[in-house]
């Protein structure tokens, strides 16, 4: 489990063990673990807290080793670099910060000892935690400066995400100090006489709970109903924002050009077709196979020619070079049309096991194709020996109600 | 196209905009009975004016024209309709079509293809857009178990593949016949039996599809 995966993806590229204080809970190095092993960082978290109840609180001491010496994510800096703490990095300097504390304070401890200015060993704990957990508070209110606080939260998208972090450090803080507390009382026999005073406080807190909990759940509400709120003033900014940039620009160019009916199909049609592309979400794969360059070779004449094509595509295959000959095919077919037909056009594709048969259609005064007038002389090259040089075929039909080129290109190998 | 009397309609298009182009486009070539604007408010009007086609958005708040059809047909089992659409996606078409729509038109159809399409539609036949032929050809392409097959629904014959790539091709019904050397009326028919293929067939390839070609539109 510890030798060197294969680099999987992007952050593999180093899989040294690290801290992962982005998804940590306090400090991340349970996550950073997780993420080392590929495991899911709720399991091994919940592991985590077994091994702390089976070695009686051993491993704590491992994770604060573990927050001391392993690094953050490798990032760059942040913008916000001056608050300190407030980043990735400042988790582990906050650790550092608790770890160091509370070792100085243990040294201080020993040295007193040592000299004989001691009065009971039970004190040395609750002393070195209290210690560890007040420089972490410390830290805490040092960095929760409201403006330092703002700028980073502005900076970062995952401003909230780490102030959780922050109230998560702050609650170990507090429990370290807690703890250090409860273990003093407890080593001095003083807890019956404090029972009493906590059963006191915590039927006081209960009390206070059910007075306070439908106000408290009521402002939990509100808040949530708050941010759905922004959430949904944004999202209708954005598309406000879009439909500024392309609706309402495509119909003020519409309003000028009133007297060119044909660049005003184009840029509608243009339009049309961004706009569709936007709601069904970006364009998708459908752009990487034949059918998806069939389609972008289609608007293309639409929009270079000023016509409409009426676009039929059945099944898709990868782009090879036959594909692609018979893409270059139709867009010539289809330029040709445009020129000599004009609108409606109609280009239908079906790709399967025989290959790809395509037809465009148009409904102009048809030509005779024996006698190729000078114009059409892209007709020979472009599209008949374009498919023929890729062992396919076309062929022309005209007639007076229209013209249509069938190309046929046979299926892969 | 639309016979010896002109088909009385009923438009139903949540845009009022859209619902007064296409009232002028139609003006003096169907008898237009009435317009609404909502799922409840069409399926009140269908059944108290009792037209012959409905002219149906696919897109409506509320349920769209699938919902329309579905409110109606319980009490009007005979009714009509042609989904007019701006979309293209093939969920959408496959299943308003599957709903009970006897065809489907893009909106981009001009008024005389639209009256056309409407009479068509009035006198039993099913309107297949080349879209829409599209659609079709690439739903029943997929193969399906052998032993789900019923060759009554679940398969195109030769002939109704042949008849809908002419229309895929932009082919009119009686250019599709003229190739095929058939008559119009046979055109028709191969087309009705598509659309109902279309509307029973199990293949739930169909459903399947079109969720599949909504995320590559």
């Amino acid at each position: 489990m510890t030798e060197p995966l294969p680099d999987s993806d992007a952050t593999g590229a180093d899989r040294r063990l690290r801290r992962d204080p982005e998804h940590g809970v306090v400090a991340g190095v349970l996550s950073g673990l997780a993420a080392r092993m590929d495991a899911d960082p709720l399991l091994v978290r919940i592991a985590f807290v077994v091994l702390v109840v089976l070695t009686g609180g051993l491993a704590l001491a491992a994770y604060a080793l573990g927050w001391a010496a392993l690094p953050g994510r490798p990032e760059a800096p942040l913008s916000s670099g001056p608050v300190a703490g407030a980043g990735p990095d400042g988790g582990r300097r906050r650790g550092r910060l608790a770890l160091g504390v509370g070792l100085l304070t243990l040294a201080v401890l020993l040295s007193f000892r040592e000299l004989g200015l001691w009065w009971s060993d039970a004190l040395a704990w609750p002393l070195v935690l209290a210690a560890s957990g007040a420089a972490l508070l410390w830290r805490q209110s040092a960095v929760s400066d409201p403006v330092a606080e703002e700028i980073g939260a502005e900076d970062r998208p995952d401003g909230r995400r780490s102030g959780q972090r922050r109230i998560y450090v702050g609650a170990f803080g507090i429990a370290l100090v807690l703890g250090a507390a409860l273990l003093f009382l407890s080593a001095n026999d003083a807890l019956g006489a404090a029972r009493d005073a906590a059963i006191t406080v915590v039927v006081v807190a209960l009390a206070l709970t059910l007075i306070l909990a439908p106000f408290l759940w009521r402002l939990g509400r509100n808040l949530a109903a708050e941010r759905a709120e922004r959430i949904r003033t944004q999202e209708r900014a954005e598309v406000a924002a879009h439909l500024h940039d392309s609706v309402l620009q495509t119909l003020t160019l519409i309003q000028k050009r009133t007297d060119e009916p044909e660049e005003i199909a184009a840029l509608a049609r243009r339009q049309e077709r961004e706009l569709r592309a936007w709601l069904v979400g970006d364009s998708g794969p459908a752009g990487d196979g034949f059918a998806g360059a069939l389609t972008q070779a289609a608007e293309a004449v639409e929009d270079a020619q000023r016509v409409s094509v009426d676009v039929v595509i059945v099944g898709d295959c990868s782009l090879d070079d036959r594909g692609a000959a018979v893409v270059g095919a139709a867009r010539e077919a289809m330029t040709n049309a445009a020129k000599f037909a004009g609108s409606p056009i109609s280009l239908y594709a079906e790709v399967g096991e025989r290959g790809i048969e395509t037809y465009i259609r148009d409904r102009g005064a048809g030509f005779d194709s024996a006698g190729v007038p000078a114009g059409r002389q892209g007709l020979r090259e472009s599209i008949i020996g374009r498919m023929e040089r890729h062992g396919g075929s076309a062929e022309i039909n005209s007639t007076d109600s229209g013209t249509e080129i069938q190309l046929r290109i046979g299926g892969q190998g | 196209m639309s016979g010896p009397r002109s088909p009385s309609i009923v438009l139903v298009d949540d845009h009022e905009l859209f619902r007064s182009g296409v009232r002028a486009e139609l003006e003096g070539r169907v008898e237009i009975l009435g317009e609404a604007g909502s799922v409840e408010e069409a399926v009140g009007l269908i059944l108290e004016r009792k037209p012959d086609v409905v002219l149906l958005d696919v897109h409506m708040s509320g349920g769209g024209g699938a919902e329309v059809i579905r409110g109606v047909s319980a009490r009007r089992p005979g009714q009509r309709f042609l989904a007019l659409s701006v979309s293209d996606a093939a969920e959408d078409v496959i299943a308003v079509v599957r709903a009970g729509a006897r065809g489907y038109v893009t909106k981009s159809i001009s008024g005389e293809d639209l009256a056309a399409a409407i009479g068509r539609v009035d006198e039993g036949d099913a309107v297949f857009s080349p879209r829409l032929a599209g659609f079709v050809l690439d739903a029943f392409a997929g193969e399906i178990p052998e032993d789900q097959i019923d060759p009554e629904l679940d398969l195109l014959t030769m002939r109704e593949r042949e008849v809908l790539r002419l229309i895929a091709r932009g082919y009119l019904y009686k250019e599709v016949a003229l190739k095929l050397s058939i008559s119009t009326k046979t055109v028709e028919a191969h087309v009705s039996a598509v659309l109902r293929k279309l509307q029973l067939s199990n293949r739930h390839e169909l459903s399947r599809w079109a969720v599949e070609r909504r995320l590559i539109d």
